[in-house]
């Protein structure tokens, strides 16, 4: 009886405290959100709504406003979605579906590997390789022929908004990439065989029993690479060129929200500017909570009707 | 059907195979771009002194990256002593126990948690360890990494645990082996190669993280071991002689990528290694 007993203990005490260790996921995002939206009260009891539709970022005089800032990141980021997409879904369909199977598995892996590399090295190259690459050769280009656009104008400085989509986009392709990959292998075989016995190409094949199944997952993939777009820091802060300005011109230096914190919080002039810097943090966080929230619902509804189990 | 349309589409099958290959040529262009740089600056810059000497002021010549190296050991591996049993204990309890909406929900936690920005993370231990502890420190930076550890150990380990089949813990608990016992030394232990090929690729992940450490270990130019002061880390040397305007530093900073990046593809070829003789073995 007594060894029965203490054996419910042990078992019970083992529960309990599995459980609180699980339990610390949701206490770090209630802690993260809690303590970031407490840091940015004085920002956001003195701005108000103010903080998000000026531009006056000013350290010294002790306003601040971010749309800059917030313009910088959404530009940024959407324009690396828009061209890392086909690229990336391509790539997924190349491997999975049409490459013969050896080709496809070491391409698969060289992607996965472009994911493994830290974004700092990702902004060392773009600092010292491709944004003079860019100013010497790709922007006076651009300038000659397309000058007229409002996009091309201005001076080839290098360090751009035009360097932040680059470097944006080859960091976020092996996201999307990896991911496309893996709800393109969860689309049923025999979709594909039924599609091919009725007489289909290959592409007739991808276009009518691929992609319609992969359909919400590719978006999961898609928004999860939006998320990781905008909070990307370390790469984005070498090559934009950290200037705060809402410039049509995609060879104009700008500024993202990550960046900014990580140029200004270490050495943050007063409480005000550092609760500032707090509450673009809190927008930041909000605004990728959101994306990976929605991202996550998508992946998981695919691959849980699938496979029955979790992404 | 006629022929006509038989050859049209053929022809549109065959673009769309040559646009694809070409997507993935111009995925892959980049990839081999940045790797030939970094190992044609890296290995020009590196030489014994690298790994023993700390950077020299600008203009000075040689020098090395120790002090960052062994921070980033320093700091990696107490991140990991708690963030490695945080995640596998909380995965414990998701396979083992959790069913219910609870699990439901942490595991979706654990999902968004590691989509959060990683700077965010520097800011969250500056203000609850920088602040009260009144200056930068290497107990920050280690705190902000278990932060980014902890969920992906979790998710990792718990994909492992479930792969166990039932019958081996049954066999266990028909044995009269408590179930506290029957995880330890049953469950968690046929899992512990991919357990452990998932600690590697979390190890991997933060050992190359800088936007933590910004406002947490700060970076040192010299060397310390005193984790209540700022420690220095090869990411961030990286990042700091990266953007500034001296040859020789960039040199340095050429050389510690190429430590960070065949560090990475050592432990996620170990990884990959370890989990591939637990498939075929």
């Amino acid at each position: 009886m007594d060894k029965t007993a203490a054996r419910r203990n042990g078992d019970s005490i083992f529960r309990t405290l599995t459980l609180l260790f699980a339990l610390s996921i949701l206490i770090i995002l209630l802690v993260m959100t809690g303590e970031m939206l407490m840091e940015s009260l004085p920002s956001l009891r003195k701005f108000g709504w103010g903080f998000i539709t000026g531009s006056d970022w000013d350290a010294v005089q002790g306003s601040f406003a971010a749309l800059p800032y917030l313009y910088g990141s959404v530009v940024s980021s959407i324009l690396a979605i828009l061209l890392a997409t086909p690229l990336s879904v391509g790539t997924g369909l190349f491997t999975t579906e049409l490459a013969p199977h050896k080709v496809g598995v070491v391409t698969a892996s060289l992607v996965e590997l472009l994911a493994a590399i830290p974004s700092v090295i990702y902004g060392l190259w773009g600092i010292l390789v491709m944004t003079p690459w860019l100013q010497t050769t790709i922007e006076p280009f651009l300038i000659k022929h397309l000058g007229f656009l409002p996009f091309f104008q201005g001076a080839p400085y290098g360090v751009s908004m035009l360097a932040a989509v680059f470097i944006l986009m080859i960091m976020i392709i092996p996201i999307i990439t990896s991911i496309t990959k893996e709800v393109l292998l969860a689309v049923p075989q025999s979709q594909k065989e039924a599609a091919v016995a009725l007489g289909a190409t290959r592409w007739e094949m991808i276009r009518m029993a691929v992609i319609p199944y992969g359909r919400s997952g590719i978006l999961g993939a898609v928004i999860l690479g939006l998320g990781r777009a905008i909070g990307e820091t370390m790469a984005v802060t070498m090559v934009i060129g950290n200037t705060p300005q809402i410039s049509l011109s995609l060879l104009s230096p700008a500024y993202t929200m990550p960046s900014v914190i990580a140029n200004e919080f270490a050495e943050a002039t007063s409480k005000l500017h550092s609760s500032a810097l707090m509450e673009i943090g809190l927008i930041l966080l909000v605004v990728t909570l959101v994306i990976n929230f929605m991202a996550r619902l998508l992946l998981w509804s695919v691959t849980r009707r699938w496979k029955g189990g979790a992404a | 059907m006629t022929l006509r349309s038989l050859i049209m589409r053929r022809t549109v099958n065959l673009s769309a195979t040559l646009l694809m290959g070409l997507a993935t040529l111009m995925v892959l262009l980049p990839l081999g771009l940045i790797f030939y740089h970094i190992v044609k600056m890296g290995f020009s810059s590196i030489n014994p002194s690298f790994f023993t000497s700390i950077p020299q002021p600008p203009g000075e010549a040689g020098g090395g990256m120790a002090n960052g190296m062994a921070g980033s050991a320093i700091m990696v591996g107490m991140a990991s002593l708690v963030g490695v049993p945080v995640g596998i204990f909380g995965a414990i309890y998701l396979t083992e126990y959790g069913g219910g909406r609870l699990a439901t929900a942490i595991r979706f936690s654990a999902d968004v948690l590691s989509g959060i920005p990683s700077i965010i993370t520097g800011m969250v231990a500056y203000t609850l360890l920088v602040v009260p502890m009144k200056g930068f420190s290497a107990l920050a930076g280690s705190f902000a990494l278990a932060l980014i550890m902890i969920p992906i150990v979790l998710r990792t380990t718990e994909e492992q645990l479930k792969m166990v089949p039932s019958s081996l813990r049954e066999a266990s608990l028909a044995l009269g082996v408590p179930l506290w016992r029957t995880t330890l030394k049953v469950t968690l232990r046929s899992a512990l190669t991919g357990v452990i090929t998932g600690i590697l690729l979390a190890t991997a992940r933060v050992a190359g993280e800088t936007a933590p450490l910004l406002f947490t270990a700060l970076g040192n130019q010299f060397w310390s071991n005193k984790l209540t002061e700022p420690m220095a880390a090869l990411p961030l040397q990286i990042f700091n002689f990266a953007i500034a305007p001296y040859e020789d530093w960039h040199r340095l900073a050429w050389g510690g990528a190429l430590v960070l990046v065949v560090l990475m593809f050592t432990l996620s070829l170990a990884a990959r290694w370890l989990g591939r003789s637990r498939h075929s073995g």
